[in-house]
């Protein structure tokens, strides 16, 4: 009879090394930019308008979408924060789901709602017409030509 | 007037609440409280040899040099990983009981004593040893500054106090720990070794080093002093660079 000897230094899978790696490399430039465009965003948007908050309309939304500058800005920061965000909740799941079932479905959900999430914002941004509200003329005359 | 016995050491009565297992007749783990007396100099592994010595033989941990420098008798007293040896038990608060449970994150094998294969495991996967093409006649000789390099990493006894402190290790014990990059660093950057790439390419993996999440934990409970987190941001930065 023979004895079958477990494998005594059974070499560790090596399976997506570099995307940890790059992983925590975006996680820390996505996290030192958006600091600075999310301090950015509050200051325009809260900060900077007379009314504060109260300014936020329909009609200041279509303002700053009609300039490309803040369609790049805003798309910027719609796909760092989703993505970091849902990286973040991913190392999450990692940590604390121990089932492997369970750590797959997690991961499927978190990483298709940011998927569509994206899909979302991305077309929201790049399509937006302002002229589906009547009202916009009065707060940007000129904008909308019958 | 009240007579007072000159030369008695004065003692205290303490409650120890042990955690004990036996595989051959428990399912579950299970708290079992012990009243000793000790004196002021006694340490928390000194309660334990009194509870073994003089009240329960069957109390079962591990120690062997019983001065911190084994690394034997790593165990989670008041919910903090320490050297029971190191421990005194006037240092903690002794109008409550003391808790003592095995360390966290491997299997217990019996009381206080855990199944440490894991744990070497990792550490036998860092190469912990010189690894160098050429074959001197005389020691390889190094500067004090290269020698400060690694300096802290290199006072690690292997108690494993810090890799079961480790709240990723507890989900995970496929993740390296910090006592193996801990060990990989005290190689990684020493200036007679030639494997520093081979080793940063190792911990350059789901497993290793970005599992870290900077908790601290290792830091804390390393009864040695390590700067453990410290270490493995510098083996982090040396994976960044491809090189030491």
């Amino acid at each position: 009879m023979s004895v079958v000897i477990e494998q005594p230094n059974q070499p560790r899978s090596r399976k997506n090394a570099q995307w940890e790696k790059r992983a925590w490399i975006f996680m820390r430039i996505s996290g030192a930019v958006l600091l600075v465009m999310i301090l950015g965003h509050l200051m325009v948007n809260l900060v900077l308008p007379e009314r504060g908050v109260k300014s936020i309309d329909f009609a200041f939304v279509a303002g700053k979408w009609a300039d490309p500058f803040w369609q790049v800005y805003d798309g910027i920061m719609l796909w760092l924060a989703l993505i970091h965000g849902t990286n973040g909740m991913r190392t999450l799941v990692n940590d604390y789901a121990e089932r492997e079932w369970v750590r797959k479905t997690l991961n499927i959900a978190l990483w298709s709602v940011a998927a569509i999430l994206l899909i979302l914002g991305t077309l929201v941004i790049t399509t937006f017409d302002p002229c589906i509200d009547p009202d916009v003329e009065n707060y940007l005359p000129g904008v909308c030509k019958p | 007037m009240e007579t007072k016995e000159i030369g008695v050491i004065p003692s205290f009565t303490v409650t120890l609440m042990v955690r004990r297992f036996d595989p051959e007749t428990d399912s579950e783990p299970k708290w079992q409280d012990f009243d000793v007396t000790m004196f002021g100099t006694d340490r928390v592994l000194d309660a334990l040899h009194k509870i073994k010595w003089e009240l329960d033989g069957s109390l079962t941990f591990r120690r062997s040099c019983a001065h911190g420098v084994c690394g034997s008798d790593a165990m989670r007293i008041n919910g903090r990983n320490r050297l029971a040896c190191k421990t005194l038990i006037k240092d903690l608060d002794i109008t409550q009981p003391i808790y003592v449970e095995p360390i966290k994150g491997l299997k217990v094998e019996k009381d206080l004593v855990v199944d440490m294969e894991p744990f070497y495991q990792a550490y036998r996967d860092v190469k912990p040893f010189l690894i160098a093409s050429d074959t001197p006649a005389a020691e390889r000789l190094q500067s004090p500054e290269d020698r400060a390099r690694f300096d802290d990493t290199t006072k690690c006894i292997l108690c494993a106090a810090c890799t079961t402190s480790c709240p990723v290790f507890w989900t995970d014990n496929q993740y390296f720990g910090p006592a193996a990059i801990v060990n990989a660093h005290r190689f990684i950057f020493d200036s007679r070794d030639e494997a520093a790439e081979v080793r940063l390419d190792i911990l350059n993996d789901k497993e290793g080093v970005w599992r870290c999440r900077t908790t601290f934990n290792c830091t804390e409970a390393c009864p040695r002093g390590i700067e453990v987190t410290k270490a493995i941001a510098e083996v982090k930065q040396a994976v960044l660079r491809g090189r030491r």
